[in-house]
């Protein structure tokens, strides 16, 4: 029951009152700010003008030094982790079709932590490369078990099957990592670090990842026009020629690569798959040819933001990025969840 | 369907003086019952909406006892607000409305549910419900904890599943029915509620003309023969006319015209509510007014 | 026809008993998987306490649990330390149980269970920080911190968070997938922080913490057990006649609503139920997760009824865990907490319910 019918359209189109020429860009600024104050504020106290001198007229003073080694590659793990989430949430939602689906339900986070406690176990706490690498092996094996176990079902992979194995999954991994870690205190001391999520920037990592991150991102862009049909329902995506099966696979694949490499990058930062695409439906509505590039923008933004917000409140020390998130994303979420309109996907 | 209310039958009867100058003979298939000491049902001032948007606008009315009115108007005109408003399933913004004189708000739920029962327009079940199980819902408000399913339940469950031809299937899952069967199903549960007011949300959305006949023939039969005060939202004007006592009009959240078919369904009055063209003229049969679209205004 | 006489019937599947007086519904597959889960659930409580970390004799274990004090040991043994396990891990199966059941079926989602509400992950992060903020450095947490603190800030944290679900979701009325969503929101944020929290504290203390997350019975005595039981099985039993209300809301707002119930009302009070029977069980044994979200869906599929059956879920749970107790304590050279055993013996449920996966579950 609605208003009278002139309102229709207006009220479709509208959803931030941000015309929809407007919101990417306005959305790469934002991003863009994220990114200056992340290089410009960190442990040392610092201002624009050191970012400025560092980037323009750069000598080897501390501050150069911090910026350039130290604050450089930590951002730039924000960003291409932040919108590795993004993306990977706002694919997981979308093949779902379940607003509370994250890439965590597909048991991505447990197959890492289990990777690592396990070696950790094994052969005493690992080197940071060695870490992440494990991370990256546990979550992709772990999601391809996921989808293994969701298509082998009666009636294959749809959202239902794959939530449920991810859950069981998860369940099982979660068991294990808490049975290793009991009984063997250097794995509990190297899981409980990991598992708050830093972008502490490990030497070597980012370069190996990148290839991947590539590969996910190009699968999401293939996913764009598969989603907005399957938006519409499973049957009338058939008959408007999307293969199901094909294009599920393809979106599973990109959430595999892009939450492992997250994972890899940056710890399992919770939340963060979950809010970014909900934001972003809020701002650009459920067309996912603006969402998925919106999804990655606007998360590097809050993973930087957090991570820079994280510097700066417990100075000296830090408040690690995925507890900030958790922090600011909570109440936005549920702010989000008591809007007047539902989002139902 | 029973005999006694075929148009034949009808056909037969004296013509009301309702119809206008020159329509044929004019008559509901079966005089309607004299008002039984029932419970009256009527809207004062009532304003209704959601979420601040308010839809339905100091609306006024008088809801006839032991009458079949139907509402129509366009999409979004508010009727099925209206409908959830009178069954006290949308709180008013404003105004009131009363059952038996006295304002829905101070009834007790239960005691509501005794006089008035409600078919949504999607009603939902879960999934592994046998159609005499849904059915026997209907006697919720009128069962206690220690008294789950007595006799007198069952007897009505009974004449419930009679009343919509139901009681070979009483045993089958709903989600086996196919969908005139499952829309009879919902409303024998209404039937079972025992209630002088049954409201009806679109109650022939999804059905095929023979089944919109047969469902609404049978609420032609549950008014006729039990004198229960019928209220229904429809879509399809000419059935509206064909099976209602009091017809009301509905454009933008407020009332434009009331009261019998003849007088409400005339082309002025749909090109004014509906922004159709269309050439009214009286079924053959019946002599109610029968809409024949020309095109859009 | 006499005042008592029964006469029961049988009405195209509805089955009732009638006295004159009154009438009762009955379903015979429930009645009946209820009684053998009952047998099933006295079995595991005896095979509960017949195992510990001594080897007793299962008839002196019977006799010292009847009360016969003539073995000192024996008696202390099974008094002291099997029977308030026991009895814990029995309330603990029957309370997540019931809540999950009763979640479900309000949300109308068969993944909603306790922990999204964030009723469960609120009860950890209160326990979590007593732990670190008392614990200190030396040898955890101990003295009144332990046996009154924890418990209290647990059950504390876990009605904050129910509570605070129920009010930020509420905007007229409550839409059950509002809940969900906020609630899932305030579970991320519990969560989030109580991972923050072991990362503060010394390993010893992060140990004790991640043992309490995972969910464990060890060492749960008398003084925590009694007033935790005494709470629980009026709550149980009103959950049970909750059932009723669960059914109609099952239909949706609008055919509940018509059919005279209070929607709002009556949503308040099964979640509240929900949220107390949650605390109970968390804080006798940590956030069991898998419990109370796999125990009512085996048991409405065990009875194929539309809803979960509130009194068999219950049942359901008691048995997963005490089974889930005894093989996490002794299945293995060292002894695991009882939530590695859920979550290890679940999974393959899980595994089961998606590989025979068919329509749709809601």
């Amino acid at each position: 029951m609605s208003a009278p019918p002139l309102s229709l359209e207006p009220k479709a189109a509208r959803r931030s009152g941000l015309p929809s020429r407007m919101q990417f860009p306005a959305a790469m600024a934002v991003l863009l700010a994220a990114v200056a104050v992340s290089l410009a504020f960190g442990g040392q106290p610092s201002t624009f003008s050191d970012l400025w001198h560092a980037l323009v007229t750069p000598d080897s003073s501390a501050m150069d030094v911090t910026i350039r080694e130290l604050r450089w590659p930590r951002t730039l793990n924000g960003l291409v982790a932040g919108a590795c989430l993004g993306l990977a949430g706002a694919l997981t939602q979308g093949h779902t079709r379940n607003p509370i689906a994250e890439p965590g339900l597909l048991g991505i986070n447990q197959g890492a932590a289990l990777a690592i406690v396990a070696v950790t176990a094994l052969s005493g706490p690992p080197l940071p490369f060695v870490e992440a690498l494990l991370a990256f092996t546990g979550a992709l094996v772990t999601c391809s078990l996921v989808f293994a176990l969701g298509s082998a079902a009666r009636v294959g992979a749809t959202p239902v099957t794959l939530v449920l194995s991810g859950a069981a999954v998860s369940f099982l991994a979660g068991g294990l990592v808490s049975g290793i870690v009991l009984l063997n205190e250097a794995a509990l001391d190297t899981l409980r670090f990991w598992q708050v999520g830093s972008l502490v920037a490990r030497e070597g990592v980012l370069d190996s990842v990148w290839p991947f991150v590539l590969a996910g991102a190009v699968l999401a862009a293939a996913n764009i026009a598969p989603l907005n049909a399957l938006a519409l329902g499973e049957d009338n995506a058939v008959s408007l020629g999307v293969s199901v099966r094909r294009s599920r696979a393809l979106g599973i694949a990109g959430v595999t690569l892009l939450a492992g490499s997250a994972v890899t990058l940056a710890g399992p930062i919770a939340f963060a798959g979950l809010l970014v695409p909900h934001a972003a439906r809020a701002v650009a509505g459920a067309d996912y040819r603006r969402l998925i590039p919106l999804s990655a923008v606007l998360g590097s933004a809050l993973v930087l933001f957090a991570d820079t917000a994280g510097r700066l409140i417990a100075r000296p020390g830090e408040l690690s990025v995925g507890v900030v998130i958790a922090v600011v994303g909570a109440p936005l979420f549920i702010h989000l969840a008591r809007r007047r309109r539902l989002v139902r996907l | 369907m029973s005999t006694a209310f075929s148009p034949d039958a009808a056909a037969t009867r004296t013509a009301t003086a309702a119809g206008r100058p020159g329509a044929p003979a004019e008559a509901p298939p079966d005089a309607p019952p004299e008002a039984p000491p029932g419970v009256s049902l009527s809207a004062r001032g009532l304003s209704l909406g959601y979420d601040g948007r308010t839809v339905v606008r100091d609306l006024d009315l008088e809801v006839p006892n032991a009458r079949i009115t139907s509402i129509i108007g366009p999409n979004g005109c508010g009727k099925s607000t209206l409908l959830k408003g009178l069954g006290r399933i949308l709180p008013p913004i404003a105004g009131e409305v009363l059952l038996d004189g006295r304002a829905m708000t101070k009834w007790p739920s239960r005691e509501i549910a005794r006089r008035l029962s409600m078919l949504p327009q999607t009603p939902q079940a879960p999934s592994g419900l046998t159609v005499a199980d849904l059915v026997s819902r209907g006697r919720h408000p009128r069962q206690k904890w220690y008294q789950q399913f007595s006799a007198t339940d069952e007897s009505a469950v009974g004449s419930a599943l009679e009343a919509t031809d139901l009681a070979d299937l009483a045993a089958c899952l709903l989600e086996d029915l196919s969908g005139g069967q499952r829309q009879r199903a919902w409303i024998s549960m209404t039937i079972a509620q025992e209630t002088g007011i049954l409201l009806l949300d679109e109650p022939t959305t999804y059905l095929d003309l023979a089944h919109q006949l047969e469902v609404l023939e049978l609420v032609q039969r549950l008014n006729r023969a039990d004198g229960r005060t019928v209220v229904m939202v429809l879509h399809d004007i000419s059935l509206a006319a064909r099976y209602s006592d009091h017809i009301v009009a509905m454009k933008d959240g407020g009332i434009v015209a009331q009261g019998t078919p003849a007088d409400v369904v005339t082309a002025e009055l749909l090109e004014e509510v509906f922004g159709l063209r269309a050439n009214v003229i009286a079924d053959p049969l019946t002599g109610r007014p029968h809409v024949l679209p020309i095109g859009v205004a | 026809m006499p005042p008592l006489m029964l006469s029961s019937s049988n009405y195209a599947g509805i089955r009732a008993l009638r006295t004159r007086r009154s009438s009762w519904r009955w379903n015979p597959r429930v009645l009946i998987l209820g009684i053998i889960l009952a047998v099933l659930v006295f079995a595991a409580m005896g095979v509960h306490v017949a195992y510990g970390g001594l080897p007793l004799a299962y008839g002196d274990v019977l006799r010292s649990l009847l009360g016969d004090a003539s073995q000192p040991r024996t008696y202390l043994a099974v008094t002291e330390f099997r029977a308030p396990r026991m009895v814990a891990a029995l309330v603990v199966g029957l309370c997540l149980a019931a809540a999950g059941a009763i979640t479900q079926s309000v949300a109308r989602n068969p993944l909603a269970s306790p922990d999204i509400l964030g009723i469960t992950s609120g009860a950890s992060f209160g326990a979590v920080s007593v732990l670190v903020i008392a614990g200190g450095g030396y040898a955890g947490l101990s003295g009144l911190a332990a046996t009154v603190g924890l418990p209290a800030a647990a059950f504390t944290m876990g009605l904050v968070t129910g509570a605070a679900a129920y009010v930020l979701a509420y905007r007229n009325g409550l839409d059950s997938y509002r809940l969900v969503l906020v609630g899932l929101g305030l579970n991320g944020l519990a969560t989030s922080l109580t991972t923050w929290l072991l990362t503060l504290g010394d390993v010893t203390n992060a140990g004790q913490a991640l043992t309490w997350m995972m969910g464990s019975l060890n060492g749960r005595d008398w003084p925590l057990v009694v007033p935790m039981t005494m709470f629980a099985v009026p709550l149980l039993v009103l959950a049970c006649f909750a059932g009723r209300w669960l059914e109609l809301l099952s239909f949706g707002e609008d055919t509940a609503t018509g059919l005279g119930i209070r929607t709002g009302r009556i949503r308040v009070l099964c979640l509240s139920l929900a949220v107390l029977l949650a605390s109970i069980g968390t804080v006798l044994a940590g956030p069991l997760t898998f419990v109370a979200l796999a125990s009512p869906q085996i048991a409405r599929i065990l009875c194929r009824t539309a809803v979960p059956p509130v009194a068999a879920s219950a049942l359901t749970g008691a048995l997963f865990v005490l089974l889930a107790d005894t093989v996490a304590a002794h299945a293995l050279p060292v002894s695991l907490p009882v939530g590695v055993a859920t979550a290890v013996l679940g999974a393959p449920y899980l595994i089961y319910l998606v590989l025979n996966y068919q329509r749709r579950l809601t």
